[in-house]
């Protein structure tokens, strides 16, 4: 099937129309942004119903300007959507699939991925399952209630979640897009082992493409149980089966299993690309050689590998073997050694470096210091003793947000900013940048410290109205100060929106290598045409050559050849 | 790293059926330890029909490998006539499957009525998906490979039938043999 | 490695009999057949999953050219496998144990067959 779509890539190099330029492209720099843009517009979805949501918690039994009353079932399933739709529809396509199509070429420095046809189909793939669930919004009963992990009984008999058909169109939609991401995964990883450019060894390859690799890794090695006990499921909803039912000899902790079993090596699945978009950024704001470049690959390999042996940190509370307990609090605990160690290497890098605070950087810092919160707030809910307590509160919540904002957000930002000119050849606007970094960074810490209080006040999640619960009425400051942080960080997002937009038109145009970066993306023209390298390129040397002494410029591009001492080879700003 | 391109994502494609097929056959495998009860309705497959299909099975891999053999000494018509025969396998195997299920949910047995049968139908169905998937791509390959061109693809195919054969070769002993 | 590799571009040096593989394991099916007519479990068990396991073996090793392909790919495969085992694992102390460990299940389970296997 693959073999075949090669055969028939020739195509393409003559005039097309905007469809076939645009919407059936096999060029993977537009695939990219398909990716980037669909992402986008599923952020819109999964905005506004936090924006629904958030509004009930604070303000119970009002109105809710654009949306109306909000029900009981009508609550289950805007955060059941919210969440599905920002892990699968937004920090997936976004930060894997948008970012891994667009750089994997380029920075590996050849014209194309090697199944340009499988990558197409990918992403109609992965627009199928968005539409899917968007459908799911309209038919009866409404989209899929059952919160995001779809734990059964809750998730396959309509009598309890009472969406009958939205749960069978989440579970299709999220089966897809998973097989999009295999497609797309294996491309990513065939790619990256087939078509370096010459001279370019494994220790050669920047970090982020490192780090896609191991995710599109790690997602292809967990998420096959979950596909299997997506059709259990999808069976036990429409056939009468009873494989989660224990009136049947089924077993739902199974389907709780399967679900983490992947779930959590997929928190480092979006976790590794970030870490990789971080580091490409800051190595070229520091102007500095990143710090430990194998070590950060070895860390990150080591981390793969632990989160396939953590996941029942999750389920400490459903009745699982206690001895198992036991054992999951160690590995648990374990995996936040090498997370830690790359916390201190990025530290290490900006040490001594000579730093530029652009946009882009800014993003990156945050990224740092606000993943930090995440991580060390993870050492409570990872040990069962106190995950007992703070199981299910908006503790977990307030702690797994830290974690997923920093990598969906923050660091999609980081990318964005930075590889914006290399997509569109303008400049974005910095000054505008930087408003809608800053309010978007304290916006987000509003939001989120006071939910830590209140899940360690008592908090319970999946709870549709607080005023039910007199004993927690203490707690309604910090609820509405929380949605008064949601509605700031929502007020600062159309200050992105238009400086991205704008900038795509009326940006200072940017040339080939804007920020005097080293990897090889920047080597190509901006925006790249079909086949990206008018010549293709030569690598001479590994991606953080930044001050180099003896050298007059502070940066030393991989492809330009070391008998050049003086300059790279094309000087543009 | 020194493999070609196709062959390497095919591997990538077999390595990630081993988790979807591992996630199937571990749940079942562990429902079967602890359900004794299950042997009774294990005794209802056809323990013969199963091993007529393991057979047929065998055989197509049989010439799907000898087609592989045939491609890379460059005979490219024989080893399109290989691939058919291989073609001619999966529907051999689909057809025994179409009378076995037939029988048995005719009588009663159907995905419902026991957990046991849900897994036989669901894991079984699931293997026949990639049996049909198979065959089609195959005709395919066999059509280039025909004309002498693409000859690669049939090793390439070959990889992913050999797998989808050993999946049946525990699926085999899991659904009929073990009662 | 890498000369087993040119080997097998050119496909002229390894002279695996696939007839004589095919014929062995058309034997060991025929084993894994008639292994229960003993009716002895531990028998039943050998023929059955120990012979699938030599028939799994002998198809990847010969049919799938495990044997001279690279040695990475063996390992890549033998390490899907380690994650399944590891979660089967993981997951088994619990799903082994319908019954909890703690509590009691306060209803019966219906009897074998009795969901809707009438004959």
């Amino acid at each position: 099937m693959s073999a075949h779509a090669a055969s028939h890539a020739e195509h393409g190099h003559h005039e097309q129309g905007f469809v076939r330029k645009y919407l059936l492209s096999t060029d993977h720099k537009v695939i990219g942004l398909q990716y980037l843009f669909t992402g986008m517009l599923m952020a819109l979805i999964g905005g506004f119903t936090v924006y629904v949501f958030r509004m009930q918690l604070a303000f119970p039994g009002e109105e809710v300007p654009l949306w109306g009353r909000v029900t009981a079932a009508q609550y289950n399933a805007l955060v059941t959507t919210h969440g599905s739709v920002m892990i699968f529809w937004v920090a997936m396509p976004v930060l894997i699939a948008a970012f891994g199509n667009f750089l994997i070429p380029l920075m590996l420095g050849c014209d194309d991925m090697v199944f340009p046809r499988l990558n197409r189909l990918s992403y109609q793939l992965f627009l199928l399952s968005a539409l899917i669930l968007i459908a799911s919004f309209f038919v009866p009963g409404g989209p899929f209630g059952g919160a995001w992990t779809a734990y059964p009984p809750l998730s396959a008999d309509p009598a309890y979640n009472a969406t009958p058909w939205g749960a069978t169109l989440w579970l299709i939609a999220v089966a897809l897009e998973f097989v999009a991401f295999l497609l797309g995964g294996i491309n990513f990883i065939t790619t990256a082992m087939n078509s370096r450019a010459p001279g370019m060894k494994m220790f050669d390859v920047p970090i982020v493409i490192w780090m896609i690799v191991l995710a599109s890794l790690v997602f292809m090695a967990s998420v096959g149980p979950l596909i299997a006990g997506a059709i259990m499921l999808l069976f036990d909803q429409r056939f009468g089966t009873g494989f989660f039912n224990p009136a049947t000899g089924g077993d739902p902790v199974l389907w709780q299993h399967l679900f983490w079993f992947f779930g959590h090596p997929e928190v480092y699945v979006v976790l590794l690309p970030a870490l990789g978009i971080v580091a490409e950024v800051m190595t070229t704001f520091s102007r500095k050689k990143l710090f430990a470049y194998r070590t950060v690959i070895f860390t990150a390999i080591a981390t793969s590998i632990i989160s396939f042996f953590v996941w029942a940190h999750h389920q400490f509370v459903a009745g699982i073997d206690p001895r198992m307990a036991g054992l999951f609090t160690v590995t648990t605990l374990i995996i936040s050694v090498p997370i830690a160690e790359m916390m201190f290497i990025y530290i290490a890098t900006l040490y001594g470096g000579s730093i530029r605070f652009t946009t882009p950087m800014l993003w990156a810092l945050a990224f740092i210091a606000e993943f930090l919160i995440g991580g060390v707030t993870g050492i409570y809910l990872g040990a069962a003793g106190s995950d007992v307590y703070f199981h299910d509160t908006y503790f977990v919540l307030a702690h797994f947000h830290y974690t997923f904002f920093p990598i969906a957000f923050i660091a999609t930002f980081a990318g964005l900013t930075y590889w914006f000119p290399k997509m569109f050849g303008r400049m974005m606007d910095e000054r505008l940048g930087k408003i809608h970094f800053w309010g978007t960074i304290i916006a987000f810490n509003v939001i989120f410290i006071p939910l830590f209080l209140t899940g360690a006040g008592g908090d319970h999640r999946r709870i549709f109205d607080y005023s039910l619960f007199p004993e927690l009425a203490g707690l309604q400051g910090l609820r509405v100060l929380a949605t008064i942080g949601l509605l700031v960080l929502i007020a600062f997002q159309p200050i992105f929106i238009y400086n991205f937009i704008n900038s795509m038109f009326r940006g200072k145009v940017a040339g080939a290598n804007p920020w005097r970066a080293n990897t090889l993306e920047w080597a190509a023209p901006s925006p790249p045409p079909h086949g990206n390298f008018p010549e293709m390129p030569v690598v001479y040397r590994g991606p953080y050559e930044y001050s180099v002494e003896g050298r007059d410029e502070d940066y030393w591009p991989q492809h330009v050849p070391p008998d050049d001492p003086k300059r790279p080879a094309e000087q543009v700003a | 790293m020194g493999l070609p391109t196709g062959r390497l994502a095919v591997w990538w494609v077999v390595a990630s059926e081993i988790v979807i097929f591992g996630g199937i056959l571990g749940s079942y495998v562990m429902f079967r330890l602890s359900h004794d009860s299950w042997a009774e309705q294990a005794a209802v497959t056809n323990t013969l029909a199963g091993a007529f299909n393991t057979f047929v099975l065998l055989t197509s891999s049989l010439t799907a490998v000898l087609a592989h053999q045939a491609a890379e000494r460059g005979d490219g018509p024989r080893a399109a006539r290989l691939l058919h025969f291989t073609v001619l396998g999966g529907l051999t195997f689909l057809i025994v499957k179409a009378f076995e299920w037939t029988y048995e949910i005719s009588h009663g047995y159907t995905i419902g009525s026991n957990l046991f049968w849900s897994f036989y139908y669901v894991a079984a169905g699931l293997h026949g998906l990639h049996v049909i998937v198979g065959m089609i791509i195959m005709l395919f390959v066999a059509r280039t490979a025909k004309r002498n061109e693409e000859l690669h693809r049939v090793e390439n195919i070959g990889i992913y039938w050999h797998f989808v054969d050993l999946v049946w070769i525990f699926l085999f002993p899991l659904l009929y043999i073990a009662k | 490695m890498a000369e087993h590799a040119t080997a097998h571009a050119h496909g002229e040096t390894h002279h695996t009999n696939y007839v004589k593989i095919w014929a062995i394991l058309l034997v060991l099916l025929v084993v894994s057949v008639v292994g229960p007519e003993f009716g002895i479990r531990t028998v039943t068990l050998i023929t059955a999953f120990g012979v699938a396991i030599v028939k799994a073996w002998m198809v990847a090793h010969y049919f799938m050219h495990l044997n001279i392909e690279k040695k990475w790919v063996v390992y890549i495969m033998v390490i899907m496998l380690a994650f399944m085992l590891a979660m089967v694992g993981g997951i088994s102390p619990d799903v082994l144990k319908h019954d909890g460990h703690n509590w009691e299940k306060l209803w019966e389970e219906p009897a074998p067959g009795a969901g809707g296997g009438a004959h």
